[in-house]
């Protein structure tokens, strides 16, 4: 018994335990996922997420320690969002062709998700500082938290937001498109990088390649854009 | 599935070097974006863009002019995108952190984002489509 405690605290240590964790997680993930014919309720990382969060609440495992193992698989996302640049390459052609309907949909896009989240936040009479934090969650979390904070919100409840915001989107996203018939994979895929970032790409990518390179396009130019409308909000309240 | 090309046939192989030299070429790309970005932010305080996503345009312009994709770049971005979702989990796990924020504003706040959601996801592919439309009238 004691020398199991012991084993325990030598594997809690270290970073391999969690990290080795975080990747069984996703292949469990993953099975659960193909097991119910891949339906996008089954979202990889919301099963994988939830599985982790319930382990570490059974080994009352703090996230720091956790993410002593995880960062290892956080690092990797910045070199793979660099690497969108490769299938928006091989879509190079299209995404040329589609400039017109790019602009169009990323302004009208962007307005709508900052816009229509604010209204809606602000009709239940959630206070200023949670308006503010909610304003920028259909950006990347980096992107939401600094711009939550420049609208005096809470940059932590803006990056809870922000990944709500991600598996919603991954998971309502085909359904919805479906149900409209929409088979356009290039207007699917900007649709849901702009409304859901880099998990709503993620997901896009499982769907297809077309798909995950416009929505990848979509996340950089919302998170550009979003970051202006902001900057623009700040100033005339300033004003 | 493989991924497909249009190039020829005689295609050079994947090599642990050419592997590396991919994965060297995505690192220096968010190295420069970051630094971009960071010379960014002296200029103007408040406006915020990561560094890997100008990294990624970084590379796009490179590609676009360079007209050529090194065979270790395409295998290493693919594998690395296979696994996308994989590398938001921890972020996804942070959640925990911030169990009491949102027991506080959960319903709510849960409300707004699925309705926004929606309404982002809806508006954006009908203004796409709408605007494909009228550009090109014919089917691509």
């Amino acid at each position: 018994m004691n020398s199991i405690a012991e084993i325990w605290v030598y594997l809690s240590a270290s970073p391999l335990l969690w990290l080795t964790a975080t990747i069984l997680a996703y292949l469990l993930a993953l099975a659960i996922s193909a097991k119910l014919g891949g339906t996008p309720l089954a979202n990889s990382v919301l099963i994988a997420g939830v599985l982790i969060i319930v382990l570490l609440q059974v080994t009352q495992t703090s996230y720091i320690s956790y993410f002593e193992g995880a960062q290892f698989v956080h690092f990797l996302l910045g070199p793979a969002t660099v690497a969108l640049a490769i299938p928006l390459y091989k879509n190079l052609e299209k995404l040329r062709r589609s400039l017109l309907p790019i602009a169009g949909a990323l302004i009208a896009g962007s307005l709508t998700a900052m816009g229509s989240a604010v209204a809606i936040a602000t009709a239940f009479g959630a206070p200023a500082d949670v308006v503010a934090s909610i304003a920028p969650k259909s950006t990347s979390a980096p992107i939401a938290m600094e711009l939550a904070r420049n609208l005096g919100g809470i940059p932590s409840l803006a990056a809870v937001l922000v990944i709500l915001t991600g598996i919603l989107g991954a998971v309502i996203v085909t359904p919805l498109m479906n149900a409209l018939r929409i088979k356009d994979y290039a207007a699917r895929g900007f649709a849901v990088g702009v409304a859901s970032h880099g998990i709503g790409t993620a997901r896009a990518f499982q769907v297809s390649e077309v798909a995950g390179a416009f929505s990848g396009i979509a996340m950089a130019l919302n998170g550009a854009l979003t970051s202006i409308l902001v900057l623009v909000w700040v100033l005339l309240s300033q004003a | 599935m493989t991924s497909k090309s249009d190039d020829g046939n005689t295609k050079p192989r994947i090599t642990p070097a050419s592997l590396l030299a991919g994965f060297a070429i995505l690192i220096a790309c968010q190295l420069a974006g970051e630094t971009l970005v960071s010379i960014g932010r002296l200029l103007a305080p408040s406006f915020v863009f990561p560094g890997p996503v100008a990294g990624m345009l970084l590379l796009l312009a490179f590609l676009g002019w360079r007209r050529r994709l090194p065979i270790g770049l395409d295998a290493m971005a693919t594998g690395l995108i296979g696994i996308l979702s994989l590398l938001f989990v921890p972020s996804a796990v942070g959640i925990v952190q911030y169990g009491g924020l949102i027991l506080e504003w959960g319903p709510p706040l849960l409300l707004a984002l699925v309705v926004s959601t929606v309404l982002t996801l809806l508006v954006t592919v009908g203004t796409y489509l709408a605007l494909a439309r009228l550009s090109n009238g014919e089917k691509p």
